[in-house]
């Protein structure tokens, strides 16, 4: 069983991706479960989205230490949600922040430099994407949940490639986006395979 | 054909394959995906609706069932509270087509007023309560719960809970054909009016099916003892597959009674079960229904048993449960090694508080700012109701006072009034609650000479939900065009004769419209129009002039839109956020908003 979390803020697209991993998993013949947050935590709250892959998946959450990769589409709930990952496993991160009303009104300073120094100094298979690049790649950032999952592929975590995501991109997403979706992806392959070079 | 699907949608797929005929339910996360996979996967031969509100779509399926069709009624757990009427008769009139009433419940609340157990409703109205443990058992389980529907002549509940409604899970699903028509209603009185006679001769029925139901049921094939370890384990609901993770690798240890019908509770499999453990934890989410059982038939063994669970402060009274929460348990309970251990996250660096809000360009918000303008300085209360605008609350509108259940913003506003006159009382409803159970409250209002400003919030959906259509919207669950009801004219006709539609994003008329308003008494209506910013095409996001911006943070500090932030000193716009809405605009003391070209 393997089991990746996906954290965000509400509107990311956190489902998307969760379900794009979870249909390439069946289209290979095997079982999976996710779990996403629906309802009034989405309005821009925190969000995460549990994926877990095999032949016999207990339960739809992965308990906190249990899971094989985080991605982190947003910095500072990568932090928050880093007690899931299991020591060992592979955490991918956006490098930007998505600002909070709650901060904005309380003046209070956020970075996500702080967040990603956090996080690279705690995780040895560290992956940062640049939200940047997706919007100049893709012409928008909505498309970095692609872009993450495609690092995810890459980085072989899953038991699962860049080619069994296409092909449920293809599948799932409305024609119009999925040329988007696939240069995010690929751009999402290419970090991981460029840092594994490095 | 295997497919990943949500427990919501698993169970729509099950009641078609099990021929349902007529479904009826109204929208509540985590409920809603139900009726809506129903109406987007049938083959012909169902009627499916948005009822206006639980208490319709129970009666609407009682009606068919009545008349021999296979029903499916669809609500979240507080829409039972609603439909309760119907269920506490109907339950002892009995029904002729299986009748099942899909109702979840939401620990946590995540989504929810309260944290409400429908096993415990299904046990006080006496009726059958079926509760899966995955999606792929809700798809089949409600197939069998037609047929013990049909069986014993009662409406029957199948129970689910978010972490089921909501996770995915792999089903097979078959080929899905079209039922038949319906036998049709027969009629006899005897049968199908409820007189005290009988009831009476029907309570007596009803009694004594509760023990044949808990045989019937201890021979059904989801009550499972699973395994011979020393160590016991009841549980039941979404907590049966917390409990798989937590005793993982160390099965042998225990022994796990798995309970999918917690009403009538299969008794003689659990004294099998019990007579086998000496000692044993329940885990079930909200409230101790299982653990209860086992107290009161352990009362009935010879030897004394120790049970453990909510009941003993073994496992938590509130919220939900998780593998983590079980393992912990059960290494206190019985010593066992089943401690799940988190990453260890040392000297982390604060992270932001990230309450839901309302989403940028939300009507609401300008609405709840123009009526926050108007009423500036008065004396006034804000009674809020069930919806996206409940979000009002949070800073800077903190514009809901009090918030209670689906229609008594309308109500409790009116109580405010009358126990303290020299107030100001706003009534907030959103469109899609006014439909389902606004409209009473503001009929009370005028019978009884209430002092009320009755605020609609009509974004022209169901927005909280994921966009439900309504009687307001003219078009139906299952797409066709219908009727539109005007809520202007309903009030109008009820006898409101202050009753204004405006626009809220056009701050200066939505103010002005509001002070005429308060300037009236008794029952007066503004209609705040304008479509949901997730149903409409957006308009080009807007820009801070920087040059302009003197960073005086009015923008951010009144109006706490999540497309605007500073940066630097400046005030900032997230394009991929912002849908012009141009309120900001309106709010800024410079100027130094405007769109893009205007640069």
């Amino acid at each position: 069983m393997k089991s990746c979390l996906l954290c965000g803020v509400g509107g990311q697209g956190t489902v998307l991706a969760s379900r794009i991993l979870a249909m390439a998993a069946i289209e290979k013949g095997g079982f999976a479960r996710t779990a996403e947050t629906i309802g009034m935590a989405q309005r821009g709250g925190c969000v995460t989205s549990h994926v877990r892959i095999g032949e016999s998946v207990p339960s739809p959450l992965i308990p906190p230490g249990r899971a094989d990769a985080i991605l982190a589409f947003e910095p500072g709930e990568g932090v928050r949600n880093l007690s899931y990952l299991k020591e060992g496993g592979t955490l991918i991160a956006s490098d930007r922040i998505v600002p909070s009303v709650a901060s904005s009104l309380a003046g209070a300073e956020y970075s996500g430099e702080a967040m990603i120094r956090y996080l690279k100094d705690n995780v040895r298979d560290c992956f940062i994407l640049s939200a940047g690049e997706v919007e100049r790649i893709c012409g928008s950032v909505r498309f970095m949940n692609m872009a993450l999952a495609g690092a995810l592929a890459e980085s072989g975590v899953m038991e699962l490639t860049v080619p069994d995501l296409e092909k449920a991109i293809r599948k799932k997403v409305k024609q119009q986006f999925v040329e988007m979706n696939l240069q995010a992806l690929q751009y999402g392959a290419a970090m991981i395979k460029e840092s594994k070079r490095a | 054909m295997k497919e990943l699907l949500m427990g919501n949608e698993a169970a729509a797929l099950g009641a078609l394959a099990a021929g349902v005929q007529v479904a009826a339910g109204y929208p509540g996360t985590p409920s809603t995906e139900v009726l809506e996979t129903l109406a987007g996967r049938s083959t012909g031969g169902l009627h499916a609706e948005w009822s206006v509100n639980e208490k319709a779509a129970m009666e609407v399926a009682a009606g068919a069932s009545y008349a021999g069709a296979r029903t499916l009624v669809t609500m979240k757990q507080v829409g039972l509270n609603v439909a309760s009427d119907p269920l506490m008769c109907v339950n002892y009139v009995g029904i002729k087509g299986g009748m099942v009433v899909y109702v979840a419940d939401d620990p946590g609340p995540i989504s929810s007023q309260t944290e409400q157990d429908t096993r415990r409703f299904a046990a006080y109205a006496k009726v059958p309560v079926f509760d899966c443990t995955s999606p792929e058992e809700a798809f089949e389980m409600i197939q069998e719960a037609y047929t013990y529907s049909e069986k014993y002549g009662t409406p029957v509940i199948l129970r689910s809970t978010t972490r089921i409604c909501h996770s995915c899970a792999v089903v097979d699903v078959p080929e899905l054909t079209a039922p038949g028509r319906a036998e049709g209603f027969i009629k006899d009185s005897r049968r199908w009016v409820i007189f005290p006679r009988l009831s009476y001769e029907n309570k007596k029925k009803l009694v004594a099916r509760e023990k044949v139901l808990s045989d019937d049921f201890s021979s059904y094939g989801r009550n499972e003892i699973i395994g011979n370890g020393p160590y016991g384990i009841a549980c039941g609901g979404v907590s049966f597959a917390y409990v798989k993770e937590a005793i993982l690798g160390k099965e042998d240890l225990f022994t796990v009674f798995k309970v999918c019908t917690p009403y009538p509770f299969p008794e003689s499999m659990a004294r099998k079960f019990l007579s086998g453990v000496g000692k044993t934890a329940v885990f079930e989410e909200l409230d101790p229904v299982i653990e209860d059982c086992l107290i009161s038939l352990s009362g009935t063994l010879e030897h004394r048993m120790e049970i453990a669970g909510k009941r003993t402060e073994s496992v938590p009274c509130a919220g939900e449960l998780s593998a983590a929460a079980v393992g912990l348990a059960l290494s206190e309970i019985f010593g066992t090694d089943t401690l799940i251990q988190p990453r260890s996250c040392e000297e982390q660096p604060p992270v932001p508080v990230r309450p839901p809000v309302l989403c940028a360009g939300c009507p609401h918000r300008a609405s709840f700012y123009a009526v926050k303008k108007a009423a500036a300085g008065m004396k006034a209360n804000f009674c809020g109701d069930i919806g996206c605008y409940t979000l009002g609350n949070a800073a800077p509108l903190d514009m809901v006072d009090t918030c209670l259940c689906m229609g008594a913003g309308v109500t409790a506003a009116q109580g405010i009034g009358h126990a303290e006159p020299d107030t100001v009382n706003f009534s907030f409803i959103g469109d899609s609650t006014f439909f389902a159970s606004g409209i009473t409250g503001v009929v009370n209002a005028v019978y009884n000479k209430a002092d009320i400003i009755l605020i609609v919030l009509d974004n022209s959906t169901t927005a909280m939900t994921g966009h439900q259509p309504h009687p307001g919207t003219g078009i139906t669950l299952m797409g066709d065009v219908t009727e539109t009801v005007s809520i202007e004219a309903v009030l109008k006709g009820i006898g409101v004769g202050f009753a204004e539609t405006v626009d809220p994003l056009d701050l200066k008329k939505a103010v002005e419209t509001v002070k005429r308003a308060i300037d009236q008494t008794g029952v007066r209506a503004v209609i705040f129009k304008s479509p949901c910013i997730a149903i409409v095409k957006h308009d080009k996001p807007l820009i801070i002039n920087a040059d302009q911006c003197i960073g005086c943070r009015k923008c951010i500090r009144e109006l706490g839109c999540p497309a605007m932030s500073m940066d630097g000193k400046h005030a900032a716009i997230d394009t991929s956020l912002c849908t012009g809405c141009g309120l900001c605009r309106q709010v800024c003391p410079t100027g130094c908003i405007g769109k893009e070209e205007a640069r």
